[in-house]
């Protein structure tokens, strides 16, 4: 049953951390194009600004991928207990929902980015500052969710 | 159209705004010997004539909103205008093409096709009784105001029934401020020109922020009266300019509009930065005509300077 919970873990990291960085980079894409449609010399610094948001769903594949190592999915001993199945689910839910939240507020962070390059191409350094802003929160909820993944199997339960 | 569906439009609209005209620009356009000269340096900014650039505003829009009935408020004063057009067209005989607007969403050939046959029923449904009306009455009475009165209180109507169906609170706000400041201008102009009774009634369209048989009633009483009920409003702010003239009226609504769409304008996902886009390149045209005029009269310099700045907002 363990194993069960664990999967539902890493299943939601990846899911909603995914369709967080899905609707931002889709909405900062979409915002890209019509600079580009109007001046495709700024491709390259609106493609930037366009990834930004897309680095959660890196991130809930990373947690998704170092859950199924650790319960032993991808090779090994698959047979854990009940609770340490919670535990590792609990330990997904930083990356699952800050991933999912972050990212799409960042893709609306990013769409107005992309609109401050379009004015004023001169300012692209302090556009790439705003969504990293965001980033921060993600970054700390990977930490959290990383450090629980990694401290889970030390437990004795 | 979503809020969503903004964002690419919005994104080419921020790219455009780089394009837009500048105070630097009207002043070289200002001092410039002649009015050859003005086009020379309008070319060079890739202009064409004043037409051809309300043309290309109205078919980027057009291509970036497509028939999103936000925009419809934007594009009504142009259908109405057509109306009033094709209405004076046929009851006069008078030719032209000229006199058409492009940017609206009823074909103006179809308008003009509808008043010649008198088959009303071709037009949009808003617009059959009012372009019956105005042409009927400028046919019996051959009084072109009576016309425009009837045709400019449809389009008022139709610009509020807009707002209050979008979904957008800034294009609320925007049929909402568009109705009630021309209904204030109607009273004072009608108070100006000693307008009967009948008029008010005709004329003054009904909207929430205004209660028009009131306003009707100050105008009748004069200027203070008129000044006294705004003072209740949400238009306290134009009594000064109420009681200066029609032009200084004129001025603070230019000014309140463009207040207006600047807080709307930085929200990347409304439809507001496409409507300050419109807005800035009617007021652009606008400018520039004005100074092509002026050098066309040989009008000083700091005259067409002070008309710029009463424009510029």
């Amino acid at each position: 049953m363990g194993v069960v919970f664990a999967l539902i873990g890493a299943a939601l990291a990846a899911l909603l951390a995914g369709i967080g960085s899905a609707i931002g980079v889709g909405q900062a894409g979409e915002a890209a194009t019509g600079v580009v449609t109007e001046d495709p010399s700024k491709f390259s610094k609106v493609l930037i600004l366009q990834l930004l948001p897309g680095t959660q769903g890196i991130y809930g594949l990373l947690i998704g991928f170092l859950v199924l190592t650790q319960i032993g999915i991808l090779g090994g001993d698959a047979n854990i207990s009940a609770a340490k199945g919670l535990l590792y689910l609990a330990a997904c839910l930083p990356m699952a929902f800050v991933g999912l939240w972050s990212a799409i507020r960042q893709g609306r962070v990013a769409v107005s980015s992309i609109h401050l390059v379009a004015k004023k191409p001169d300012q692209f350094g302090k556009s790439m500052l705003f969504p990293a802003m965001v980033e921060t929160y993600a970054i700390l909820a990977l930490l959290i969710s990383i450090l629980s993944v990694f401290g889970i199997p030390a437990l004795n339960i | 159209m979503s809020e969503q569906a903004y964002t690419y439009a919005v994104s080419r609209i921020r790219s455009k705004e780089l394009t837009l005209l500048d105070g630097a620009f009207y002043e070289r356009l200002i001092t410039s010997p002649s009015v050859e000269d003005c086009h020379r340096q309008l070319e060079e900014r890739g202009w064409g004539s004043l037409s051809e650039e309300r043309e290309k505003t109205w078919q980027l829009l057009q291509e970036l909103v497509g028939d999103a009935d936000d925009w419809n408020v934007f594009l009504l004063p142009q259908d109405y205008h057509n109306l009033k057009a094709a209405v004076k067209q046929v009851c006069t005989q008078s030719g032209g093409e000229s006199v058409y607007l492009p940017a609206g969403r009823v074909d103006p050939d179809l308008i003009r096709d509808a008043v010649q046959r008198q088959e009303f029923s071709l037009l949009p449904e808003p617009m059959r009784e009012p372009a019956q009306r105005a042409y009927e009455a400028l046919l019996h009475t051959r009084d072109g105001q009576l016309c425009d009165t009837l045709v400019d209180r449809a389009a008022l109507d139709a610009i509020l029934q807009a707002g209050n169906a979008s979904q957008s609170a800034f294009i609320q706000q925007y049929a909402e401020w568009t109705v009630a400041t021309a209904d204030i201008k109607i009273a004072l102009r009608a108070y100006h020109t000693h307008k009967p009774d009948s008029f008010y009634e005709e004329a003054l369209a009904p909207c929430q922020s205004l209660d028009t048989t009131r306003l009707a009633e100050a105008a009748r009483r004069g200027i203070d009266a008129l000044a006294e009920y705004l003072a209740l409003t949400d238009y306290a702010e134009a009594v000064d300019a109420i009681r200066q003239s029609v032009a200084a009226f004129d001025r603070w609504c230019a000014r309140r509009m463009a207040e207006l769409v600047a807080a709307q304008r930085h929200n990347p996902f409304t439809i507001a930065p496409l409507a300050a886009y419109w807005l800035a390149r009617e007021q652009e045209l606008q400018i520039v005509r004005m100074i092509l005029s002026g050098k066309a009269h040989a009008m000083p310099q700091d005259a067409i300077r002070e008309k710029v700045r009463e424009l510029y907002v």
